[in-house]
């Protein structure tokens, strides 16, 4: 089966008048129609930015400067980026769910309005039955009392409900990707836990991939099938979610799953240990593996070489780093 | 834990499911500015003004123009309210005309200068690059000429009248409106839900008259009430330097042009056309100050 969506070597460089920040680096990542991918890694490791190139919007001083995103086989990055076809694309085939819902809204326009405007965008719909469609859907976010609440304005909902409006309205022109980037980072952890469950209910129920976009490994865990993990614009590792959890081969994926606590898991079971030092400056990128200051598992030929390259380890696990780490670290 | 939690569909307990109660926003937008005296006189004020301008006819007891030079200079009378001016024309009858020339040019001024303006300033913002460096540029150059020296000179050139006046005070007023709105829009360009439109496929049209527009209307709204008071005096201004409104056309600033020569023999024929202009300055801007407080989304909450 062909993935839905393929990034191939992508590159997003910013120039800037400090330099060029090399945000992504040659990454590569795909997603398989139903799937639920992660991918991880901490601030400014270039997530954010490679799903943004994806979808075309990075601002200037950014710019793509290679690679490809296959959406169903066609190279989306050859559309001009205001043209037709990726506004189509946009909303209608991939849609985004932002960070912060108390932001992402529109204040000054109703829920209605606001959930009715891709609606009308992609599909054409009268007032009438985007009215009625906008109902249905936040229905399906479990949003109470749907019929009577569309008509509010941003301000009238909490932080949870909001995101579950945005979950509506990427949901409202049947995509085919759902890319959520840090979808729960701004909500407190139980409605985290509620809305990462709606999302898994829906996409599984409406057969659409989703793209889950996150710093935190611990809450994405129970829900994606495949994750990668990114570190300063490159993907190090890559595999099935459990595969990652049981046996992971990089020792940033290590450090991540050591630093962060894991829904289900007992208190105080384990002590979290945080990641010494600070990602690189991705303007001075070391020739050599840019974990290595970091890194605990180094060895001579770290310093010698430059990046390694993702090297299989197990089936679809790739990581890419020249120790290997036994099954058990 | 996640366990617990109940399936998707149904409302959660726990602070998601608060509903805060339901407020109509116009309602609300209603009570804040009702709440505050002084905009609701503004409004009085303005509400009075324009009915004035639209039933003059019927308000008016003589006819504005019509001279009698039989009856020049006389006292307020049961026959003539507030007297009549040096050529026996009803200072009364010529007030409740001139209400009606000054909110026609301060409204096609202020309307037309801020559909030009908003549409340069939100193109600028929104496009930036190219468009914005030629837009402001010529706002600039507009900026720095002195209002009125643009006027004096349209004014100059093709002599008085309604129309010329208008759109001599429309021009004046495209620069500060452009420039303000240019401010807004680049503000709230960068807001996120900028982004979540354009990751939902909106075109450059939508996004300037759905999601930048209405957030930045709030204060244009309050700038051309303010612009509507000043674009009235300016009017006064020209028709009382002699190069607004042409005679016999009834204008506020005319009047107190030609009243200010027999000011101790007629105080009345300049003075209260004085006072109209000033009331009508003061209801504009009281209602254009609680306008903003009421509708600005970011104030909500705080009035």
């Amino acid at each position: 089966m062909a993935p839905v969506l393929e990034i191939q070597n992508l590159t997003t460089n910013f120039y800037t008048e400090y330099g060029t920040v090399k945000a992504v680096d040659g990454v590569s990542y795909y997603v398989d129609e139903g799937e639920i991918i992660g991918l991880v890694g901490e601030s400014g490791c270039g997530k954010s930015v490679s799903v943004l190139s994806a979808m075309q919007l990075i601002q200037t001083p950014g710019r793509i400067d290679s690679g490809r995103v296959l959406f169903k086989g066609e190279d989306i990055l050859k559309y001009d980026s205001k043209g037709e076809k990726m506004s189509a694309i946009r909303g209608g085939k991939i849609a985004m769910i932002f960070q912060e819902p108390m932001t992402s809204l529109n204040p000054v326009l109703s829920i209605c309005r606001q959930l009715t405007e891709a609606l009308e965008i992609h599909l054409d719909m009268d007032i009438q039955s985007a009215r009625d469609r906008a109902i249905e859907l936040l229905h399906m976010v479990g949003l109470p009392e749907a019929a009577r609440r569309i008509d509010d304005f941003p301000h009238q909902f909490s932080g949870g409900m909001r995101q579950r409006v945005m979950i509506a309205m990427a949901l409202s022109c049947n995509p085919s990707v759902i890319i959520a980037d840090e979808p729960t980072t701004a909500v407190d952890v139980t409605t985290q836990a509620q809305l990462l469950e709606l999302m898994n209910d829906l996409v599984t129920r409406l057969h659409t991939s989703l793209i889950i976009v996150t710093h935190n490994l611990g809450v994405v865990a129970r829900y994606v099938q495949r994750i990668y993990v990114m570190y300063a614009g490159r993907i190090v590792e890559s595999g099935p979610a459990e595969e990652i959890f049981e046996n992971p081969r990089h020792p940033y994926t290590i450090g991540l799953m050591r630093s962060v606590p894991r829904l289900g898991e007992k208190r105080g079971s384990r002590k979290l240990i945080p990641i010494d030092g600070m990602p690189p400056d991705l303007i001075f990128m070391p020739p050599t593996c840019a974990f290595l200051p970091r890194c605990t598992y180094k060895i001579e030929r770290c310093r010698e070489e430059p990046w390694p390259a993702l090297r299989q380890v197990g089936e679809k696990h790739y990581t890419a780093c020249f120790v290997d780490i036994g099954e058990k670290e | 834990m996640a366990e617990d939690l109940k399936k998707t569909g149904e409302p959660v307990e726990g602070d998601e499911a608060f509903i805060p109660p339901h407020h109509s926003e116009w309602r609300r937008i209603a009570r804040v500015f009702v709440r505050r005296k002084i905009s609701l006189i503004g409004l009085i004020i303005v509400i009075i003004l324009i009915i004035m301008a639209i039933f003059a006819d019927f308000i008016a007891t003589h006819d504005p123009l019509k001279t009698d030079l039989r009856a020049t200079l006389e006292s307020p009378s049961t026959e003539h309210w507030l007297g009549t001016d040096n050529l026996g024309r009803d200072t009364y009858s010529r007030i409740i005309h001139g209400a009606r020339t000054s909110l026609t040019i301060g409204v096609i001024a202020v309307t037309t200068s801020g559909i030009v303006g908003m549409a340069m300033g939100m193109s600028a913002a929104y496009f930036g690059g190219w468009v914005f460096a030629i837009i402001m540029r010529i706002t600039d150059a507009l900026m720095a000429l002195p209002g009125l020296i643009i006027i004096l000179l349209i004014a100059g050139l093709v002599g008085g009248g309604i129309a010329v006046v208008t759109f001599a005070l429309a021009f004046g007023a495209i620069a500060p409106t452009c420039r303000m709105m240019c401010g807004q829009a680049l503000h709230i360009k960068q807001n996120d839900y900028i982004l979540a439109g354009k990751a939902m496929g909106m075109g450059s049209v939508r996004m300037m008259v759905m999601q930048i527009f209405p957030n930045a209307f709030a204060p244009l709204l309050v700038g051309m009430t303010m612009a509507m008071g000043m674009v009235v005096l300016a009017e006064a201004g020209l028709s009382y330097l002699g190069i607004g409104i042409t005679p016999p056309t009834p204008s506020w600033g005319a009047m107190v042009n030609e009243g200010q020569a027999y000011i101790l023999t007629q105080p009345l024929m300049s003075t209260v056309p004085g006072a109209f202009i000033m009331v009508m300055v003061f209801g504009f801007n009281m209602a254009g100050d609680g306008l903003r407080d009421a509708i600005d989304p970011t104030l909500r909450g705080a009035i």
